[in-house]
């Protein structure tokens, strides 16, 4: 039977809250460079160990790309890990996203989602998690504060585990929910390492056994590993299940990859990433009370794509409405929906779908908007099809 | 010959009393005693990273680049490669030069490109609010290092001279007169220029005490420039520790081949009809 912990409650950023799952998590090491609107995680961190609350190796790097190249070699070395970062500093670590998750060195990583040059922009878009999307890496995105929190426990288990060890991403909109204080549920510390016990890497580097990571594959092997880096995302639904199933029994709080409100029955579906689902949700509520057929869902998990999840999801709804806050320059649309439209296609769901470009640079996303956003998505599915394939929300042309 | 207006219409932003307005009143002024003895306005391009200091090219009225946190160095170089006769000064920060782009300053000393750098020294990254930088002193007190920062600073006086840079200088944010001299210089200097800048951050580290009372002129003093030990010692006399005094001036100068007249021998890869007519029409009227 589920038990649920005493929870403290609190209120707190959605860096703070990052910042001090973190801690709970008990890490060995941290690397970060200091980016907005990421830097208040790594700030509380060092206080943290500076407190003495924490005990851990706390190092500023010269570059992200060192902070993440740190990470891997103490992920390897068997310690738990953790960075954080944004937009530019997740841009300049690629090359080593790839060799964390081919190595399989797990990790969590924080990305307060912001955008990316040109022009200099500090604000949320998705396009800096977006260019990252195909390293291997599983990301996760929350939609509030609470999940932040509850995200990034719940990264360090999943990453961790034998049969996925794999880094993980807790993605969090920069500002929106980076720099917002909402309420908070926390566990209480004794709690913690019950749901997350110490790492214990079955690879870690050791004088007795010598190994070698990263070795040179030629065209004869090198396909395996890449095909076992598949396998171990392919993994990653399954094992997400017991881990959401032992958070719920501290926490309380359940997650499934794919969250949704109002699905059932509903004839069109507003899927989105990130805290615009709130917006959203919070717009359909009422809108359903007047009558009007519409859900939303969003995805806590990105990658791997909860194909199965969605395509059910999606499989009887007349019209749905994909959400981008990133672009696919040159592409079909943005990231999301071009994922959506591919799932509905080889699972036989032929419905209209209309793709939103919306709040790239962190351009407001009102609720306004989404009531406009929801009343289209009502239209499409009422008319059978969309005017358009895409929207650039809001833009001035 | 009148003097240029530098002014735009940005609003600036910097925390008043701030190092950088001092930097930018004396690289306006170089640059209109360099545009009054003859260097084409449209020839001079500034470049800047991205941290509080990358702000001054928004208060430049001159061609201007902003660059990625730590790549003045490489944007500048391929500007300058590209159209060897533009007049090339980057602008950047501590965090910005000596931490996230040091690869590109040891590189462009390497190969002496004729370019200049001004790095906004403030020991501190500013614009992500005060975390210690490669130059902070051990035990500065940022906001990722409550209990002092663990590391020794670098020394880019030292390291500009070990990597072969052909000039090398600093300067003090509040010695305007000085740093304007300094700039001018750095900017005729055929090669590859450095003007590190002792630039207080009044918000997270407020060094205009200790540098006022103990900056020291080196020219006043007395240095052999074309001394390669004399100035490696010269650049060990102080590290970014607030104690001792701090000698500002040039350390370094002497001619080696640039890279653009190695490289380039003399070919222009690229021809701009469009600066070489303003410029001919400004000589023809004026
Ligand atoms: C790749 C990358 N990492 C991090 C940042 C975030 N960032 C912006 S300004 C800055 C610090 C700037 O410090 P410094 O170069 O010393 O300039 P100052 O603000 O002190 O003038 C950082 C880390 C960024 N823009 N790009
Ligand atoms: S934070 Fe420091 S460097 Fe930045 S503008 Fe303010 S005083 Fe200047
Ligand atoms: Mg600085």
């Amino acid at each position: 039977m589920a038990r649920v912990a005493q929870v403290r409650k609190t209120a707190m950023m959605g860096d703070e809250a990052v910042a001090y799952a973190v801690k709970q998590a008990d890490v060995d090491v941290v690397a970060a460079y200091p980016i907005t609107p990421q830097t208040i995680i790594v700030e509380r961190l060092s206080e943290y160990v500076a407190d003495g609350e924490l005990n851990a190796s706390f190092i500023q790097a010269e570059s992200e790309h060192s902070a993440i190249s740190i990470c891997v070699g103490a992920s390897l070395a068997g310690a738990r890990v953790f960075t954080s970062t944004a937009s530019q500093g997740l841009a300049l670590m690629h090359e080593i996203l790839h060799a964390a998750s081919s190595m399989r060195a797990p990790m969590v990583m924080a990305i307060a989602n912001r955008a990316l040059n040109s022009p200099l922009n500090i604000h949320c878009d998705h396009s800096d998690v977006m260019n990252a999307r195909d390293t291997g890496w599983i990301h996760l995105f929350a939609t509030d504060v609470q999940e932040a929190y509850d995200l990034t426990l719940m990264a360090f288990r999943l990453g961790e585990d034998r049969r996925i060890l794999l880094p993980v991403s807790v993605n969090l909109d920069g500002f929106i929910l980076s720099h917002s204080v909402e309420p908070l549920e926390v566990l209480p510390d004794h709690e913690v390492p019950e749901f997350l016990p110490p790492k214990d890497y079955p690879y870690a580097i050791d004088p007795s056994r010598p190994a070698t990571y990263g070795a040179m594959a030629l065209p004869d092997t090198y396909m395996e590993f890449r095909l076992q880096l598949h396998e171990a995302l392919q993994k990653v639904p399954s094992v997400w299940g017991e881990v959401s199933r032992s958070f719920e029994e501290v926490s309380g709080r359940r997650y499934s990859m794919v969250k949704s409100f109002a699905v059932d029955g509903s004839d069109a579906v507003v899927v989105a990433l990130g805290s615009t689902y709130g917006t959203l949700k919070h717009v359909a509520r009422r809108l359903r009370d007047e009558g009007l057929r519409v859900g939303v869902a969003s995805l806590t998990m990105y990658r791997p794509f909860p194909e199965d999840v969605l395509a059910r999801m999606l499989g009887d709804v007349k019209a749905v409405v994909v959400m981008d806050r990133a672009y696919s320059y040159g592409g079909l649309g943005g990231p999301l929906y071009t994922d959506i439209l591919s799932t509905l296609y080889r699972n036989g769901v032929e419905i209209p779908v209309l793709n939103v470009v919306y709040g790239l640079g962190g351009r407001d996303f009102t609720v306004r908007d989404a009531e406009e956003v929801l009343r289209m998505a009502a239209e499409g599915a009422e008319r059978g099809g969309f005017p358009e394939k895409v929207v650039w929300w809001g833009v001035r042309r | 010959m009148t003097v240029v207006s530098l002014e735009t219409y940005a609003e600036n932003t910097w925390c008043p009393g701030c190092g950088d307005f001092g930097i930018l009143a004396a690289a306006k002024a170089a640059i209109q005693e360099l545009v009054r003895e003859g260097t084409p306005l449209e020839n001079i391009v500034i470049l800047s990273g991205i941290g509080c200091h990358g702000k001054i090219v928004d208060y430049i009225n001159v061609n201007s680049f902003y660059s990625l946190h730590g790549r003045v160095l490489p944007a500048a170089t391929g500007i300058k490669m590209a159209n060897p006769e533009l007049t090339v000064i980057g602008f950047a920060g501590d965090g910005d030069a000596y931490g996230e782009g040091v690869e590109h300053f040891v590189f462009s000393a390497k190969r002496n490109t004729d370019i200049v750098l001004v790095v906004h020294n403030n020991m501190v990254y500013g614009l992500t609010t005060g975390q210690y930088t490669p130059t902070s002193p051990k035990g500065y007190q940022g906001k990722s290092t409550p209990k002092g920062s663990p590391e020794e600073p670098m020394n880019p006086i030292a390291l500009a001279l070990a990597s072969g840079a052909t000039f090398v200088a600093r300067g003090y944010a509040a010695n305007k007169k000085h740093l304007i001299w300094l700039i001018k210089e750095a900017v005729k200097h055929r090669g590859f220029a450095l003007v590190d800048v002792l630039q207080p951050c009044v918000t997270f580290y407020n060094t205009f005490p200790y540098f006022s009372k103990h900056v020291y002129d080196l020219q006043e003093e007395g240095h052999d420039t074309s001394d390669f030990m004399a100035a490696m010692e010269k650049a060990r006399e102080w590290n970014h520790r607030l104690e001792g005094r701090v000698p500002i001036g040039i350390f370094y100068k002497v001619e080696k081949p640039t890279f653009e007249e190695e490289l380039l021998k003399g070919r222009r890869p690229r021809q701009m009809p469009y600066i070489d007519t303003v410029s001919h029409v400004l000589k023809q009227h004026i």
